[in-house]
């Protein structure tokens, strides 16, 4: 019990002064970014919704194994270019989009993409937790067997990785069979993090991530999307500037489906170019 | 002036009236509140003289020759041992045959329809055969299978039945479907997963509780269908498990012999009702459970 409290007290106290801490750190590592090339780059993309556009003419770079922040008024158009980068939109007869997403220099916007395997690709982690109703296990595995054929134990193996790279490995290492349905929200949302590098996708898109977990189970998602982009190319939504600016390498900007301004994120935050971003990171709308 | 002065005095609340509107809300509340209830104990009280009924009619001619002997011309200790295994095959078939129908229909209508013209009227078909009277089904076998097969059989019994089946399981299951989030579909095609495999491997399994609870009360409506037995297996006064014969069910039986001037006859029917009743009765509180569990 004390222990339990203890460790609750860590998470809160990690939680709360992360804001002045993160961008601190940050400043210093955006000084020292390295350029670093660009995993997928969206060349002029225009999106529809049927007649509407949703996005206009965007250019922008995710740059390998860094962490790209999407901010932006509700409706801007960020998590609609996510939608995008896996395609997910042509589930839905009338969305299209026209322009170039390169990803290792195919645009995966090509008629004869097989988007099952960009999928393996360009994982993505959604707002809201979607365990699937089997076993913890099994939910790893799911997504692995769609693309690999592993024996048992290389499985076993591979589920382990996942379970670990995503920080969850310890709470559920001794009940890998239990449905996936009894862990908590912040379990299940780290539960889908690991479904989705289990995989092992070059890219992981994450919409929202922690817009339905409390503070300490985001805190544990925020450690989580630095440790993983060691492995990762990831862009992540968020309508948390703080979260932005503690996640990120570099920030984008979205404003009425245009791409305003992207920059290192110390930078956007503290000296953004463009009077729109200087009003939106301020909290002047929003 | 005085339009002015009245407006900006505070109007003075007059609390006598107050009093006769909440008197008043308090009478109309307690003779709402005794309509309701006396509508409730009118209706269990047809539940239960039925129930008590049955059970009373019913355990009074029961005995184990009801299990162990088939029907019999009166007066000779006949039982409904054919009758009880003779509804429990076409039961069991009609609903084997109807409800993977039923599953792939349903499924058709939430996952692939989409809006789709073909989508609306297999809908709109199975809403009206939902509706349809059940002697019109079997009217219909008997055309589609007795007539040209020449002869009643179990089998055009277990076509009907499935036939009831259907619609029921199309409507649970694609009700069940729809109400999975659209994520959880999002979630599946987002890693890379077939259409195929994420119906089958997750959105059956996410809905499973539903579909099964729907399935579930289709057996129990077909259990106690008489009308479509009646043109299709027609009855059999004897023993008979060949599905190529005309095969004898329950209803029939309780049909035949609840109207008949034969005094253990009727009693048989009073047992048989009581059997199909409980029989139905469990398949509900099984169907409940099963719902209860998937929450």
């Amino acid at each position: 019990m004390v222990k339990a409290m203890a460790k609750r007290r860590d998470a809160d106290d990690s939680a709360v002064p992360l804001e002045g801490r993160s961008i601190g750190g940050l400043r210093a590592a955006s000084a020292d970014l390295p350029a670093k090339a660009a995993r997928m780059s969206i060349r002029n993309l225009d999106f529809f919704y049927g007649d509407n556009q949703a996005l206009r003419s965007i250019n922008l770079d995710l740059p390998d194994r860094q962490v790209t922040g999407m901010i932006g008024p509700s409706g801007c158009g960020k998590s609609t270019l996510l939608r995008v980068l896996n395609r997910l939109y042509s589930l839905y007869p009338g969305q299209r989009a026209t322009g170039e997403a390169l990803l290792d220099g195919q645009n995966i916007l090509d008629a004869d993409v097989d988007t099952n395997e960009l999928r393996s690709k360009v994982g993505m982690v959604f707002q809201k937790p979607t365990p699937f109703p089997m076993s913890i296990r099994d939910n790893i595995a799911f997504g692995v067997r769609l693309h690999e054929k592993l024996s048992k134990a290389e499985m076993d193996e591979r589920v382990e990785w996942a379970l670990s790279r995503a920080a969850i490995w310890g709470e559920v290492k001794d009940r890998l069979d239990a449905s996936a349905l009894g862990l908590s929200g912040g379990q299940q949302q780290r539960l889908c993090i690991a479904r989705t590098i289990a995989v092992r996708p070059e890219v992981v898109l994450l919409d929202e991530p922690t817009s339905a977990l409390d503070p300490s189970s985001t805190a544990k998602i925020e450690e989580l999307i630095d440790e993983l982009k060691r492995d990762f190319t990831i862009a992540i939504v968020t309508h948390n500037m703080q979260q932005a600016a503690r996640c990120a390498d570099q920030v984008a900007f979205f404003f009425l489906g245009e791409l305003i301004e992207v920059a290192p994120a110390g930078e956007l935050f503290t000296a953004p170019k463009h009077p729109k971003t200087q009003e939106y990171v301020t909290g002047r709308f929003g | 002036m005085d339009a002015t002065l009245a407006a900006s005095r505070t109007p003075q609340p007059r609390r006598d009236i107050a009093a006769a509107l909440g008197r008043r809300r308090k009478r109309t509340d307690a003779m709402v509140r005794a309509f309701c209830i006396a509508a409730t104990l009118i209706g269990l009280f047809f539940l239960a003289s039925i129930l008590l009924t049955l059970i009373g009619r019913g355990l009074a001619a029961a005995g184990l020759n009801v299990f162990t002997q088939v029907t019999r011309p009166p007066g000779s200790e006949g039982g409904l041992l054919n009758a009880i295994v003779g509804s429990l095959i076409q039961t069991a078939l009609g609903a084997l045959i109807g409800t993977p129908i039923g599953l792939l229909a349903g499924t058709y209508l939430a996952e692939y329809a989409q809006g789709s013209r073909l989508g609306e009227v297999v809908r709109f078909v199975s809403d009206v055969l939902l509706a349809a009277p059940s002697i019109l089904i079997g009217l219909f076998v008997y055309q589609l299978l007795v007539v040209p097969f020449g002869g009643f059989s179990g089998w055009a019994g277990c076509v009907a039945l499935a036939i009831i089946v259907i619609p029921i399981v199309i409507r649970t299951t694609e009700d069940m479907l729809r109400l999975l989030p659209n994520t959880l579909r999002e979630a599946v095609i987002g890693l890379g997963a077939p259409k195929w495999k994420m119906v089958t491997l997750v959105l059956w399994r996410a809905a499973r509780s539903g579909i099964i609870t729907g399935a579930l009360l289709a057996v129990a409506r077909i259990a106690g269908e008489t009308a479509p037995l009646l043109f299709t297996s027609l009855g059999n006064l004897n023993w008979s498990v060949a599905l190529s014969q005309p095969m004898a069910s329950l209803p029939v039986t309780m049909f035949n012999y609840a109207g008949s001037a034969f005094e253990d006859w009727v009693d048989l029917a009073w047992t048989g009702a009581l059997l199909i009743t409980f029989g139905v009765l469990g398949l509900n509180i099984l169907a409940r459970t099963v719902l209860h569990r998937g929450r």
